[in-house]
């Protein structure tokens, strides 16, 4: 058993290097000669000239920033002058209309159709620009939300049919990978955090918080399709993550826990009466609560993802200056994205495990009883 | 800017995907899973506690056990005592009749003897009494048979005897 996890840890590891490899691979296709089409005809000259085009063009941040951000496709590759993506269907709530058209119609020389022009991920209206376009696009973001939705799935309601068929039987295979995690969460945040007489409760929430973000942060790791998709270092996601806190935490808070948060015991009066400094703070701090949960996790994944593409940049910023300090930088750099990558594997739990124990806490707080002296 | 600014997309879809996320797991994964590691919970610790109930049961039982064998030996060693000691008072006993027989033999085998030799005696005495007369009848017959030896004989005899 312990030999089958190490040789399932060995390849999962020069599994990794592979996936590096082909990123930084796909990276350099991806890069060359981006965006700027008067370039293409020198394709076949020296490779002197390949290295000054690179320089002119190659951009870290810009490049850093569209890997972290969204997208109205999913790029894959870039093979000689082919990109290979796949389109995603654009919707498009614009003046009381819905429009809705796959995003590989704005490949054109204006990327606009249909009178919406695509503008750096943005989609604007042409003429009028004064109405606002709202865009509830399948972008890479949502379309890897669905996915892993999809997948959570498919993997729990399987291992909850094996727990239904045997119920007496020990946990095999994928059951005995998720059981751990599942009394886990139960006994160490869940019983912890809330109390043995009301955790049931939050039960589905914390497992379901715990293992979307769990997921989709290992999902964020695996540098393409259908991995790759920056969703837990989105702002929106983890908003509405937070959100969902919140409003859990505010709609089950007791008596107790409003009556603390207006009077706040253990403070000296004058804090409260006649300006009541302390109620303002702590009401404040049920808006920075999930506030701090939304940031942290978002920040989190989306430096991870940021050093990893700074690691690869470097390898092209090099390359630029010569082929053979390029080489020579990538094998650091690819040393440093593996080691940063087993930092992230090791951040997907922490981030998931503090998201929903901090979540737990809140509950805790808001549904905790009086103490009777 | 774009980084941290939330796209109502984005919004729209996840609070869509999530809300549906957590309405079909949680009834169709996370309460039947969760009921059974319950149930599973509940079955070890009443089995757990059931094989201490047997433990304790066995235990009992194996005290009882030994008592009632400890008792048993006890009885057997009080038996086999009794019945050394019935023996011993048998042999003692016996011994006893058979000295008092023995004795008893002795003395009347002594009284016997003592019978047979009184009544050889006096059967000896009788004979030798009777032999005796028999030779002296002889002899005095054989003496008397001679008259001048007799008459020599007391003239012998007389004289001997002075007249003085």
């Amino acid at each position: 058993m312990k030999q089958k996890q190490t040789v399932n840890l060995l390849s999962f590891v020069s599994f990794l290097i592979l996936a590096l490899c082909f990123f930084s691979f796909a990276e350099s296709l991806a890069s060359e000669n981006r965006g700027e089409p008067q370039y293409l005809e020198h394709d076949t000259a020296f490779l002197r000239d390949e290295a000054i085009i690179l320089e002119e063009e190659f951009n870290a941040g810009k490049m850093i920033i569209e890997h972290v951000v969204d997208n109205h496709e999913w790029h894959i590759a870039k093979i000689g002058h082919t990109h290979i993506s796949i389109p995603l269907p654009v919707i498009l709530l614009y003046d009381g209309k819905i429009y809705s058209f796959w995003s590989s119609k704005f490949h054109n020389k204006s990327h606009t159709y249909k009178g919406f022009k695509l503008d750096h991920n943005k989609i604007v209206a042409v003429e009028d620009h004064s109405k606002k376009v709202y865009d509830f696009s399948i972008t890479k973001t949502v379309f890897a939300i669905l996915f892993s939705c999809l997948l959570l799935l498919w993997i729990f309601i399987s291992v909850a049919n094996r727990y239904k068929r045997n119920p007496k039987e020990a946990p095999r295979g994928m059951q005995s990978l998720l059981e751990p995690l599942i009394i886990f969460i139960r006994d160490d945040i869940a019983k912890n955090s809330i109390g043995e007489k009301k955790y049931e409760r939050f039960m589905p929430f914390l497992l379901t918080i715990f293992f979307f973000i769990f997921l989709n942060n290992l999902l964020g790791i695996i540098p393409f399709f259908p991995g790759g998709a920056n969703v837990t270092g989105s702002i929106a996601v983890t908003m509405v993550l937070a959100i969902f806190t919140f409003i859990l935490t505010t709609i089950n808070g007791n008596k107790h826990y409003w009556v603390d948060i207006v009077n706040t015991p253990g403070v000296p009066w004058w804090l409260k009466v006649p300006i009541p400094l302390m109620p303002v703070v702590e009401i404040i701090g049920i808006i920075t609560k999930p506030f701090v949960l939304m940031v942290r996790l978002f920040a989190n994944i989306t430096a991870g993802h940021i050093i990893v593409l700074g690691f690869v940049s470097l390898i092209f910023i090099f390359g630029a200056i010569s082929d053979a300090l390029g080489y020579g930088v990538s094998v650091v750099s690819v040393a440093f994205i593996l080691f940063m990558d087993l930092l992230e594997l090791l951040v997907a739990f922490i981030q998931a495990y503090v998201f929903t124990l901090l979540s737990a806490l809140y509950f805790g707080l808001a549904t905790i009883e009086p103490e009777h002296h | 800017m774009e980084l941290i600014t939330p796209a109502i997309g984005q919004i729209f879809w996840m609070t869509l995907a999530f809300l549906a996320l957590l309405f079909l797991l949680r009834k169709f994964a996370w309460k039947p899973i969760l009921k059974s590691l319950k149930d599973r919970e509940a079955l070890i610790h009443d089995a757990l506690h059931a094989a201490d109930k047997a433990k304790e049961e066995m235990r009992q039982l194996q005290f009882s056990n030994e008592e009632l064998l400890r008792q048993a030996k006890d009885e057997r060693d009080a038996i086999l005592n009794d019945a050394r000691k019935v023996r011993d008072s048998i042999i003692e006993e016996s011994k006893e009749k058979a000295k008092e027989e023995a004795a008893r033999i002795i003395t009347s085998a002594k009284e016997s003897i003592e019978n047979e030799k009184m009544a050889a005696m006096t059967d000896l005495k009788n004979q030798l009494a009777e032999m005796s007369l028999e030779i002296a009848t002889k002899i005095l017959e054989h003496e008397l048979a001679d008259a001048k030896r007799q008459e020599a004989f007391v003239k012998q005899q007389l004289a001997k005897i002075n007249f003085n």
